[in-house]
């Protein structure tokens, strides 16, 4: 019978497909392993891949200065690169899914504008929105400035008839609010200050520690669960809001779970490194070229792709000038969005694997 | 297996849209044809019925159960409802789009029986050339029909169709519909759908239910419903009710004067 054929043909094609998808996740987390090892060995004390490889295995194989050089400056720095790339990419993934928009990122929808905000406010007036935090005062500025924003978005959701549209532009026009008050906090500081603020919003991952990592590790274990355990509803949100609804997806809910979840990885990354653009932007896309949106697949995947952009940009950061760390929020836009460009341009059609 | 509709009242915020719609005993099995002008209330009943809007008032009725009662997932898989809209711009497949759809009440993982019940109905629907292009790249007939393939492929007792076949051309309306026809002759569900080509309802449907500014004005077998002098009435025309050579309905309609 034709119609056996037919069938057995689809589910092969299907079974195919997937076999194609963790290969593909396979391959890109093995070049992340890849950018993270060279990450790792990468530096202004030039020391072999062996060595480096020898000290990663057993921290005194070769003394204590190698095993400080390795183990308590450069791997805290490779791993805060993947995680808040991975953060990132999670938290724009969803953003886009739950926004029904391929431009919607921590970035574009203004957090990273708040999180920049309350660093400055934290440095030029030495204000706390928590009191006593002592020398974290500017990341738990940023942390909560980002934080307040995305319960700003989310209480925004609630109200009556706020479609993603609306939403997009609340972004927008929270974007362009903490630019402004940034701008002004800039005008009251000193030069010292405005120097600070600056090298905040440059980027940078050299206040990476083993406790920031533990945290955004920790919150990446429960928020990569928490999207899979949703995988089919937010799947069933890209054919459509009315569609998904008719399938009996609560959206409404699922916006606001989601959401949640969303501004905690987008405030803890950006509290961790400063802006950090396009990482959320393109970490999505490119995981979407590649499995699709399938979100069992396109979450990981964005996570995996998002870390690997940023290892490798923390990787390009010491390459460029011997003895010189370049901001990575600069490497991200200035090497990345040309790549991206061509990326888009080189592949005419967006198409299924 | 019986779908009633008692009473019902609907609406949005301030306004309401259904005044005490009845549509008693639906019989599993019955393709129900539900006719009516715009904005005559059929997306709101279909809504109503699917959960997708609150009654004010009224009875919805699977049987001895009352459906408002459900919860929401549950209803999802007793009543499957296909909306107007159709079309995305998501990178899926079409055989991902139907196995989400069915996905929404099983279980996380994607079993055998899952992959089977997708083939088998994009196969009943004459749509398994289409199971590897993407949704996005189809054209909005295609896209219609694979809107009516994520709704059949659930199994659900009630299947509503906001109107199945308003993108389709000729071959493809009749194919659809005959489709439907055959799935519902091996389960039995009800089906609803709402339809403007009174001419496609008389052909397929066993009842049709008129619906005016929220009210049932009539609600029997096609070749009552067709011959009522309310159908020219509500749809504005000057219709006349023949029988072709063939022994087919056919609705004669042209503008009133």
């Amino acid at each position: 019978m034709t119609i056996d054929v037919d069938a057995t043909d689809m589910r092969r094609a299907y079974a195919a497909q997937l076999m194609r998808r963790y290969a593909m996740i396979a391959l890109v987390g093995g070049l992340l392993g890849l950018s993270f090892f060279l990450d790792v060995a990468t530096g202004p004390g030039k020391y072999s891949l062996s060595v480096v490889f020898d000290v990663l295995t057993d921290p005194l194989s070769h003394g204590v200065r190698l095993k400080v050089i390795v183990w308590d400056y450069r791997l805290p720095v490779a791993i805060t690169a993947v995680l808040v790339g991975a953060l990132l990419a999670v938290a724009g993934a969803q953003m886009q899914t739950i926004l029904n928009n391929p431009l919607a990122e921590p970035f574009t929808l203004g957090v990273s504008a708040a999180a920049s905000f309350g660093a400055s406010l934290a440095i030029v007036m030495g204000i706390s929105v928590i009191p006593a935090v002592g020398p974290l005062l500017v990341t738990v500025n940023a942390f909560m400035f980002a934080l307040l924003t995305c319960g700003f978005i989310l209480f925004a959701t609630r109200l009556k008839g706020v479609g993603s549209e609306t939403m997009i532009l609340f972004g927008i026009a929270i974007f362009f609010t903490f630019s402004a008050l940034l701008a002004l906090m800039q005008y009251m500081a000193s030069e010292d200050e405005i120097a600070r603020i600056v090298f905040w919003m440059m980027g940078s991952l050299s206040r990476a520690s083993w406790e920031k990592i533990a945290l955004g590790a920790l919150l990446l274990a429960v928020a990569i669960p928490f999207s899979l355990l949703r995988t089919w509803p937010m799947t069933a949100l890209r054919m459509g809001e009315a569609t998904a609804e008719s399938m009996g997806v609560d959206v409404g809910r699922l916006r606001v779970e989601m959401l949640i979840c969303i501004s905690l990885l987008a405030a803890t990354a950006v509290s961790f490194v400063g802006t950090v653009g396009f990482v959320g932007l393109v970490g999505p896309h490119i995981a979407r070229m590649l499995v699709g949106e399938d979100q069992r697949f396109f979450v990981p995947l964005s996570a995996i792709v998002g870390a690997l952009v940023l290892s490798l940009t923390s990787l390009i950061s010491k390459s460029i000038t011997p003895g010189i760390i370049y901001p990575i929020g600069i490497i991200t836009s200035l090497i990345g969005v040309p790549v991206f460009i061509s990326i888009i341009l080189s592949t005419r059609r967006e198409r299924l694997s | 297996m019986t779908l009633s509709i008692e009473n019902l009242k609907a609406g949005y915020g301030n306004t309401q849209v259904l005044h005490d719609v009845s549509v008693p005993n639906i019989e599993g099995g019955a393709f129900v044809g539900l006719i009516g002008p715009n904005a005559s209330g059929k997306s709101t009943l279909f809504k109503t019925l699917a959960g997708l809007v609150t009654p004010t008032a009224g009875l919805i009725r699977i049987g001895e159960d009352d459906v408002t009662q459900l919860r929401r997932k549950d209803r999802a898989r007793r009543v499957a409802y296909m909306p107007q809209a159709f079309g995305c711009n998501a990178l899926l497949t079409v055989f991902e789009s139907v196995l989400l759809a069915l996905k929404q009440t099983t279980g996380w993982r994607v079993d055998d029986e899952n992959l089977d019940r997708v083939s088998y109905t994009l196969n009943a629907l004459k749509l398994s050339h289409l199971a590897n292009r993407g949704v996005s790249d189809l054209s909005g007939g295609q896209a219609q029909m694979v809107a009516v393939a994520q709704t059949i492929v659930r199994s659900p007792e009630v299947i509503l169709l906001d109107e199945p076949t308003s993108a389709l051309d000729l071959h493809h309306q009749l194919s659809i519909m005959t489709s439907i026809r055959n799935e519902m002759d091996k389960k039995k569900p009800v089906v609803v759908a709402a339809l403007h080509d009174l001419n496609l309802a008389a052909k397929f449907c066993d009842r049709l239910v008129l619906l005016r500014d929220g009210v049932i004005l009539a609600d029997g077998k096609p070749e009552n419903i067709l011959a009522l002098s309310e159908i020219g009435e509500t749809y504005r025309v000057h219709t006349e009710l023949e029988h072709t050579k063939r022994g087919a309905l056919y609705v004669d309609a042209r503008l009133s004067a």
